[in-house]
């Protein structure tokens, strides 16, 4: 039905798909766990911030573990690769998460004030340090990350982890947080009253202009400081993948080149902007879902303006460019690619439709007095 | 091509994050769908002790289950992190299930948990009723997709290899799904999750009857388990027996390793009850045996043998000298794909490409490998048979126990008079760790019989690592044996000290020893440390 180039072009598209999910859900309740012990001032309202989650951010993780799962079924050649070069990113982003099953499910059920204070931090950790890591891994993208491949395609590597904090990254890094930190506090106004949810009103708006600010920023340096990648010969949309086919250049200024040859592609910065005003607005004039609804459309907005300067680049080599991977030659076989296309595009609208279930039953702010009312089974 | 001690470690991390895992997967497993029961009861009879038991059940499952995600987290990333040459040569086949575990599985659960804990007040009985269902059907969904993901590698079926893209792909989905080894495997692990379950329930009723407390609370939860761990350790030790059986077709080293058999014995061969194997000389220095039984047992014939350790590694010396021809033709072809001779050599050869990858561990020109390194590689092609004998005869003994136990529990819930057989309550309570040893050690027999291959037969663990430096592995593998000890220190704490608890602490009013002064979450007055072993 679809010939090989298109289901690998639907692909990235579907990765796309699912990391946005990720960033639009999974994002705002990190950026409530990052803000929990700032915002939260006592024990009852950090309480009142965590069961504003509770009931979801289990399933918006899953966002985040299917990406995974789907790039191991459609880009295994990335998903081996990504991981394993960036293994201490990996291990932090790991270990940072681990703090939140445990930190949600076990902080309130013991009253010791020391014991919930050390969860509030796991907690703010399990929110910040993986934004933070996948803004730093999403920036060196951009430099290019040290591998190549043999010729069995056994993955080499050079470069430590301290070479992941170049200026660019940092940038992208401080990004990916501050998106997350303005989108927690959206979905604050939305489920909070009070003095709480003006501390939310302020925040979102603190984070919503420096997103503003940042944002443009990054793409000033990657124009002037960051070359970009640029396949000369031997790329082959419809072919086998083959990553050792093709040769790569680099070429300053290269990155921008997409937005060059196609002009609608700066609506998607435009998005970020549009989002940015929405969530201003929203917060602030009192119509918190369009408030919510416009850091959803900047986090997504940013990330698909970053995916769209890579393209056609998945990751590219900083070592040996001609190893870098792209849309057409990091992919599975045209068998799984189509099996795994329709199981997602199938799939999908189911969960879409339970997990909006889920949010329409549990709706409606959260209160200090649910939580005294019922202070031994929530969060 | 790696560095000295690599494999080792990354072997014993992914051993350690596992087994780990697989200390908190059994009980969600199974507790998720005694929820199911208890809360179908309470919604069909209207009488609140159900409710109570399904909310106080639940929270001992929240606590276990945080830890279930916590170290779930890792599986799904560090074959990326440490396995990435599997990752690239069967991803296209293995990274499947993991998908389709997330889209159909993951989503299904992690959801569908939430409104467990919080829906209470916001659902009717019914719809809370179909939450927790979706919720233990997605726990057990993912069991499924994740089983026929280890199924494939113990073995694969379904695939092909492509010297272009220099992997296996995908021929068939539905041949991977309905692989027989992943079938029987996911019923025998999801009957083991019912198994432990069942007895940590069991086990924690019969401490409140040991205590005096909550009589009719402990007597319900008890009887519940006891039918339900019933079914489940028959159904364990059936799918176990398929598993073997299937064994046989799939994987001869592993059962000839599990039994301890140098020699192919004629048929029906016999089971070796006890024994003393001598691996370095391939043969047994004391045995116990029983003639016929596992003839019986592994082939369902009276007339088929079963190949020993010895012919198999006469076998695997002439698939190896295949292989070489494989490798060497594999080379050809990367170079020049229209090489036709090549192509020929390599497509009456590639099916023993897998051995002579093997031997490329061992020597770096397979071409000039001697007989003495063949047949080196040969012996490698075996596991160690000694762990592998005793674990498997300790997990079916343990399988056997739980049947005994479970069978004992329902004859005398059934006639009502269990509540004085103290021994049967303290079997009950001290058991509660045995269905975890069974686990492990069924993984451990599962997953170390398949050694020295990562996909049986197609590729070997060693060529299947990250080419990381040795330290970051060290530096990773204390992490996570810090992270995951802390962690389950802190989880135990908590599971013994709500368990002790019991239902007062839902605060209902209804149970014994509530106080709303103590609760939630302080010790103790109520309840002071001595004592108790739950």
């Amino acid at each position: 039905m679809f010939d090989y180039a298109t289901l690998k072009f639907l692909w990235w598209g579907l990765v796309l798909f699912l990391l946005t999910g990720f960033a639009v859900t999974d994002g705002f309740d990190m950026g409530v766990g990052a803000l929990l012990p700032f915002l939260g001032q006592t024990d009852i309202e950090r309480r009142v911030l965590l069961n504003s989650i509770g009931p979801h951010w289990e399933g918006n993780q899953v966002w985040f573990i299917t990406a995974g799962g789907a790039i191991f079924a459609a880009w295994p050649l990335v998903y081996g690769t990504a991981f394993s070069g960036f293994y201490f990113a990996m291990m932090l982003l790991l270990w940072s998460l681990f703090f939140r099953p445990v930190g949600f499910d076990y902080r309130s059920k013991l009253e010791n004030p020391f014991w919930r204070s050390v969860w509030d931090w796991g907690l703010f950790a399990g929110g910040a340090v993986p934004p933070l890591i996948f803004g730093i891994a999403f920036g060196n993208l951009f430099e290019g990350i040290g591998f190549r491949f043999g010729p069995e395609l056994h993955v080499f590597f050079s470069g430590s982890f301290f070479n992941l904090f170049t200026p660019f990254p940092l940038l992208s890094g401080a990004i990916s947080l501050v998106m997350v930190l303005m989108h927690g506090a959206a979905y604050l106004v939305l489920r909070t009253q009070g003095e709480l949810r003006r501390r939310a009103v302020r925040a979102s708006t603190g984070f919503g202009v420096l997103l503003g600010i940042l944002f443009p920023l990054a793409g000033l340096v990657l124009q002037r400081f960051v070359p970009g990648y640029r396949i000369v010969s031997g790329d082959d949309p419809e072919g086998l993948p083959n990553p050792l086919a093709k040769t790569v250049v680099r070429v300053s200024g290269g990155w921008l080149e997409n937005f060059r040859d196609h002009p609608a592609l700066w609506g998607l910065p435009v998005m970020v902007y549009l989002g940015i005003g929405l969530t201003l607005w929203g917060t602030r004039k009192n119509h918190p879902l369009t408030g919510f609804a416009g850091s959803a459309l900047s986090s997504g907005a940013v990330i698909v303006t970053a995916a769209v300067s890579l393209f056609p680049f998945v990751l590219p080599s900083a070592l040996d460019p001609s190893s870098s991977l792209t849309v057409w030659d990091c992919v599975s076989s045209r068998l799984t690619l189509f099996l795994m296309f329709w199981s997602t595009v199938i799939l999908t609208p189911v969960i879409l439709f339970y997990t909006g279930w889920c949010y329409r039953i549990m709706r409606g702010p959260v209160t200090e007095e649910a939580i005294r009312d019922d202070r031994h089974s929530l969060y | 091509m790696e560095s000295e001690g690599l494999v080792d470690l990354s072997r014993l991390q992914f051993a350690v994050t596992a087994l780990y895992h697989f200390l908190f997967v059994p009980l969600t497993l199974g507790l998720a769908y005694l929820l199911v029961i208890m809360e179908a009861v309470y919604v069909m009879t209207g009488k609140v002790i159900y409710k109570d038991m399904t909310r106080f059940w639940g929270k001992l499952f929240g606590i276990n289950f945080a830890l279930g995600v916590t170290t779930g987290l890792t599986m799904e990333f560090e074959f990326g992190t440490n396995w990435s040459y599997f990752s690239h040569y069967v991803g296209d086949i293995f990274g499947t299930p993991l998908a389709l575990e997330g889209l159909m599985a993951f989503f299904l659960e992690s959801t569908f948990v939430g409104l467990f804990f919080f829906g209470w007040n916001r659902l009717s009985k019914f719809g809370h009723l179909i939450a927790t269902f979706l919720m233990a059907t997605g726990t057990n969904l993912s069991a499924l997709w994740i089983l026929v993901a280890n199924g494939w590698m113990q073995r694969p079926v379904g695939a092909r290899f492509d010297p272009v893209t220099m992997r296996m792909e995908l021929v068939s989905l539905w041949k991977v799904f309905l692989n027989p080894v992943a079938q029987a495997k996911f019923v025998h692990t999801v009957s083991a999750g019912y198994v432990t379950a069942s007895v940590f329930v069991l086990g924690i009723s019969s401490w409140y009857v040991l205590k005096g407390r909550n009589p009719d609370f402990a007597r319900r939860s008890f009887r519940i388990a006891a039918a339900f761990g019933l079914a489940s350790a028959v159904s364990v030790i059936i799918l176990g027996d398929e598993s073997g059986y299937l064994d046989d077709i799939g994987q001869k080293t592993k059962l000839a390793a599990m039994e301890a058999m140098w020699e192919t014995e004629p048929a029906p061969a016999s089971f070796n009850v006890f024994a003393i194997p001598d691996q370095k000389n391939m043969r047994n220095d004391f045995v116990v045996r029983i003639p016929y039984v596992l003839g019986f047992i592994a082939t369902r014939s009276y007339d088929t043998p079963i190949p020993g350790i010895r012919e198999i590694v006469r076998t695997n010396e002439a698939r190896i000298k295949n292989g070489i021809q494989a490798v060497t033709a594999l080379d050809r072809l990367r170079k020049n794909p229209s090489d036709a001779d090549a192509r020929k050599t390599f497509d009456a050869t590639q099916k023993d490409l897998g051995f002579g990858l093997l031997l490329r561990e061992y020597v770096s020109d397979p071409a000039r490998a001697t007989p003495e390194e063949i047949h080196r590689t040969a012996l490698a092609t075996i596991p160690r048979v000694t762990p592998m004998f005793w674990s498997f005869r300790l997990m079916v003994g343990l399988g056997f126990a739980f049947l005994a136990l479970f069978a004992l529990a329902f004859y005398y819930s059934s006639r009502n008079n269990w509540e004085n057989k103290i021994w049967l309550l303290k079997w009950s309570l001290y058991f509660i760790p045995m269905p975890y040893l069974a686990s492990e050690l069924g993984w451990f027999v599962a997953e170390y019989g398949r050694q020295p291959w990562s996909i049986y037969g197609l590729l070997p663990t060693s060529d299947s690592v990250s080419a990381l430096p040795v330290s970051s592995v060290i530096f990773s593998l204390g992490g996570f044996t810090f992270f995951y000890t802390v962690l389950l220190i802190v989880e135990i704490v908590l599971m013994f000290k709500f368990a002790r608890i019991g239902p007062a602490c839902l605060q209902t009013g209804r149970y014994d020893g509530e106080n709303p002064a103590v609760l939630p979450g302080t010790s103790s007055a109520a309840y002071p440390e001595r004592g108790g072993h739950v």
